[in-house]
């Protein structure tokens, strides 16, 4: 299975970690990449499940909870994608995308089920605002980095190509609701949210956040 | 405008905009078309993205020890999927298998339900394709009531009644050909079971039945509780 561990380039110290994670008992999993944890995931092993979850936990936990507005509701949402990702990591090693990708995905993915089946959504998806985190962690510095090139490709998006994402995105509408409720027909509706997204990968490309890279 | 087609699609799946059978449809149609499943990489990955522009409020200290403490109890924890018994389904398995195959764990991983549907709509179906090929064979069971049916290529399906397994157990199905069995599907029993075996049959191999720990098992523990020898 070694072959299907994508991104692993220190597989040797990879082991040689983990295996002497008894006697030292100190690993920096710090230094580790995502991939790498993800592969320690798959061998069921903890601390490399909590170094995500303090990698994305909050990330996660705020798109829950704009999606939701409840607390309670958006830790369910968190806790539940986080199991996924424990359960299901050895299935991802081999797949093409980034393992945030995934447990972002993950987590928008069972908040829109939740807004969907606990019908909470009201009219407009709560707006994020311009509060920043005042950490200095160089974790913190990355996400407050993809953060500003995030909201500025957002910007630089056509209004209605940026609305049609937001209200997907963040609130958890069909396309067949978003027509509905903007009263337009839903081919256009369709278009707004593919052009507009392809648009939104090429501006974070262009501002040096490689879709893919993320 | 230009007439709205199926790749645009790719974008409202990204977005998780589809309801659950136009998300149906999409992986149908991206299990079989390249240029979305290439698209459909960046496109997820830019959707991701906007997960960023939202405000980070910390969630109670209590959200980690709960995801540890679940994760530590967790039982239905599988560190390495069955990868290879999954790519090892018949060629002419359906279109619903080649979606679950294609798709892999971002399908079973958001939306676990729909997976295990899909998966037993592709077992169904490749049983009736089995069961109606015109030049299957049918052996009767000795030990049960049932047939087993054999195609011309090999892909077999087993029919039989028979009591549910009790509890924590599951029947499992052998392919045994000269070697040591082979496992070949799991199932629960009570009723009618009709079993799409995921390996295929040799001719003049023997198909058999035996109790073992819910879920299956990789080698045969149990007995042979019934089966049917082929020709």
């Amino acid at each position: 299975m070694g072959g299907l561990v994508r991104g692993v380039t220190e597989e040797s110290d990879l082991r040689v970690v983990a295996g002497g994670r008894a006697s030292s008992g100190v690993r920096d999993l710090a230094h580790f990449s995502d991939e790498a944890l993800l592969a320690l995931v798959s061998r069921s092993d903890e601390e490399a499940l909590a170094q995500l979850y303090d990698r994305y936990g909050r990330v996660a936990y705020g798109l829950s909870l704009r999606i939701l507005r409840d607390p309670a509701l958006a830790e369910d949402a968190v806790q539940e994608a986080f199991l996924t990702v424990w359960r299901s990591a050895g299935g991802f090693l081999a797949e093409r995308a980034k393992p945030s990708t995934w447990i972002l995905t993950l987590v928008h993915r069972r908040a829109v089920d939740l807004v969907r089946r606990e019908q909470r959504r009201r009219s407009s998806p709560l707006d994020a605002t311009s509060v920043e985190s005042v950490e200095s962690t160089e974790e913190e510095a990355r996400v407050r980095s993809r953060r500003r090139i995030v909201q500025e490709a957002l910007r630089q998006l056509p209004d209605e190509q940026r609305e049609a994402l937001e209200l997907a995105y963040y609130g958890g509408f069909t396309q067949s609701e978003l027509a509905e409720r903007l009263g337009l027909p839903l081919g256009t509706i369709k278009s707004r949210m593919f052009t507009g997204l392809r648009r939104l990968r090429d501006l974070l490309a262009d501002a040096g956040l490689d879709a893919t890279d993320l | 405008m230009e007439e709205p087609s199926i790749h645009e699609q790719s974008a409202a799946y990204a977005l998780h905009a589809l309801p659950e059978n136009e998300t149906l449809a999409f992986e149908e149609h991206l299990s079989a078309c390249t240029v979305c499943m290439a698209e459909l990489d960046s496109l997820r990955a830019a959707a991701a993205a906007l997960a960023y522009a939202s405000d980070r409020p910390t969630p109670s200290a209590d959200l980690r020890r709960r995801i540890l403490e679940r994760a530590r109890n967790d039982p239905t924890h599988s560190p390495v999927l069955p990868l290879r018994r999954r790519l090892a389904l018949p060629a002419a398995a359906a279109v619903a298998a080649t979606v679950a195959i294609v798709l892999g764990v971002w399908a079973s991983s958001l939306h676990d339900s729909l997976a295990r549907e899909r998966a037993r709509r592709a077992a169904d179906s490749r049983a009736v394709a089995v069961l109606s090929s015109p030049g299957a064979r049918r052996y009767p069971l000795i030990g049960a009531r049932g047939t087993l049916a054999v195609a011309p290529g090999g892909d077999a399906a087993l029919v039989v009644s028979l009591r549910p397994a009790p509890g924590g157990k599951s029947y499992e199905a052998w392919v045994v050909a000269g070697g040591e069995p082979q496992p070949a599907g799991v199932f629960s029993g009570g009723g009618r079971t009709t079993l799409a075996l995921t390996r295929r049959v040799p001719r003049g191999a023997r198909v058999a039945v035996s109790l073992e720990r819910a879920g299956g098992v990789a080698r045969l523990t149990g007995t042979l509780l019934f089966g049917a020898q082929t020709a």
